[in-house]
């Protein structure tokens, strides 16, 4: 990431010409499934097919919850990222190991650990259960679901922002006397900024396109936890057509994000 | 640039290569029932048919059965597209019909079980539910299968035999998981099949309803055309059709067709 341009005086070195034959195809590998489901879109009913009651409810979900779990994604990864990048402990490195778990569990693992914390029977839900709260089937359980396998994006992303960034300036800031929080408002969270905000797009991608912690946690009825995944799962049973259209539909959204993000991230380059 | 196009062509050139041959799988003359036979069944039924396949394996020595269980519709969907598979057993007539519209049926299918729905609740049913309207009643949390598959389908007829509506909190996509949110605790009751109840056992209570025989789900089986291996399919057909795979199927809560 952080490569030093030296104009003149290195000469150049190229790409060896045999890296473009397995970059092709590993382009390709990616590129031609994509071109495969604009193959088999039914265009003379993709707007009626997007624009369904159905679709649109699963679509405006998507958003929303994705939209909440980034939210909660930053509230408690920052300062979990300020920790790990910044905390000296014992057992840090197991927490950081804990805390990244998620990245590398099946989503459906997590939708189960999920039930048994915070499911009507499980180790806090009993407890919520009491007080009247209910979490099962509701959006509140997508949100977390989505929260839950999001949080290790946004929290890998800002500690590597943190770590490049060094604390240079916070010494220097502290040694003209301003106070931890004060460093941490005015020097540390504006220099890591653009890795804060590639975060939470990473964050805000992967609550979207999250499927498994969300139908094993939270159940699925249209409107309140039918988010568009398990809207498309659905309609596969019955309608491959509406499934392709809403693909697409996921697709794009996804690239719109994934395309403002990297072009943001290369803005960002010096 | 000019890379890349070498590159695009060396893989049209790998991909052209592996076009489908036109050979005709050889018909063996023989009466010995040998070889592998690959089952793609209904995930509903993989207790029963593992069994049958470890009686079939021991009928005709020499023969391996590979099962491949999933949802009906994950199923046809595979077999369209080209999976090799030699027999075909659907949880419903609609996804069999789909086979057979696809032209990859060989003959034509026979149905085998059938099975109907049963409420399922926590054991001992804490919520005392004993009729398909007290589903209807505020209180209990209700999770139901989504129109769309099977058994959403069936539930739809049901509350259409029983004239109510019900207001489930979920419409799951799969039975099994139906049956997960009920032996979980996360819902007070659910519509299953009364197979799934059997296999669940003691973790739910099944609670009969009258209203159930307004959606009968017939299971069809069928030999597939594409098959490799067609003797040995149409013996595993003949094996589930026989007196000997009936006994397993209705220990397993599956009724005749």
């Amino acid at each position: 990431m952080t490569v030093t341009r030296r104009r003149g005086g290195l000469v150049q070195v190229g790409l060896p010409a045999w890296t473009y034959l397995p970059a092709t195809a590993g382009a390709l590998f990616v590129i031609v499934p994509l071109i495969a489901i604009l193959g088999k879109i039914d265009w003379p009913h993709f707007i009626p097919l997007v624009t369904s009651e159905s679709s649109r409810a699963a679509l405006l979900l998507s958003l929303k919850t994705a939209a909440a779990s980034t939210a909660v994604c930053v509230v408690l990864g920052v300062p979990l990222a300020l920790v790990l990048a910044r905390g000296r402990f014992k057992g840090l490195r197991v927490l950081r190991a804990l805390v990244l778990l998620p990245l590398v569990l099946p989503p459906v693992v997590g939708g189960i650990a999920l039930l048994y914390t915070f499911g009507r029977q499980g180790l806090l839900g009993q407890y919520l259960d009491l007080c009247g709260i209910r979490i099962a089937f509701s959006t509140t359980a997508v949100v977390l679901a989505q929260s839950f396998v999001s949080l290790p994006f946004l929290v890998v992303s800002l500690e590597g922002a943190l770590r490049s960034a060094g604390t240079g300036y916070e010494h220097i800031a502290a040694t003209l006397g301003a106070r931890p929080s004060t460093v941490l408002r005015t020097v540390t969270l504006p220099l890591v900024l653009p890795g804060l905000i590639s975060g939470a797009v990473l964050a805000f991608a992967r609550s979207l396109g999250e499927f498994g912690a969300t139908l094993t946690f939270a159940g699925s009825l249209q409107g309140v936890t039918r988010t568009l995944p398990l809207e498309i799962y659905l309609q596969r049973e019955t309608d491959a057509d509406a499934a392709v259209a809403l693909s697409l539909l996921l697709i794009v959204v996804a690239a719109g994000i994934v395309i403002a993000s990297s072009t943001r991230r290369l803005a960002g380059d010096p | 640039m000019r890379a890349l196009a070498a590159a695009a062509l060396g893989l049209a050139t790998l991909v052209a290569g592996c076009a489908p041959s036109s050979t005709e799988p050889a018909a063996s003359e023989s009466t010995v029932i040998t070889g592998d036979v690959t089952v793609f069944a209904a995930a509903s039924l993989k207790k029963t048919f593992t069994a049958l396949g470890t009686q079939f394996e021991t009928d005709h020595p020499g023969t391996t059965v590979t099962f491949n269980f999933a949802g009906s519709s994950d199923l046809v969907t595979q077999l369209t597209q080209g999976a090799p598979a030699d027999v075909f057993a659907s949880a419903d007539a609609a996804n069999m019909a789909k086979a057979v519209d696809a032209g990859i049926v060989a003959g034509s299918p026979v149905n085998f079980a059938s099975n109907t729905l049963t409420i399922v609740t926590a054991p001992g049913n804490p919520k005392g539910i004993a009729s398909f309207t007290d589903l209807t009643k505020p209180g209990p949390q209700v999770v139901v299968c989504a129109p769309q598959v099977p058994c959403g389908a069936a539930t739809e007829k049901v509350e259409a035999a029983a004239g109510v509506g019900l207001s489930p909190v979920s419409e799951e996509s799969a039975v099994t998981d139906v049956l997960g949110k009920v032996t979980s605790g996360q819902a007070d009751a659910g519509l299953v099949y009364v197979t799934d109840a059997a296999v669940a056992g003691d973790t739910v209570t099944a609670v009969a309803f009258p209203e159930a025989t307004g959606a009968v789900n017939t299971y069809p089986i069928t030999a597939l055309k594409e098959s490799a291996n067609p003797q040995a399919a149409q013996a595993f057909v003949d094996l589930v059709m026989s007196p000997a795979g009936r006994d397993v199927l209705t220990a397993a809560g599956f009724a005749a067709p």
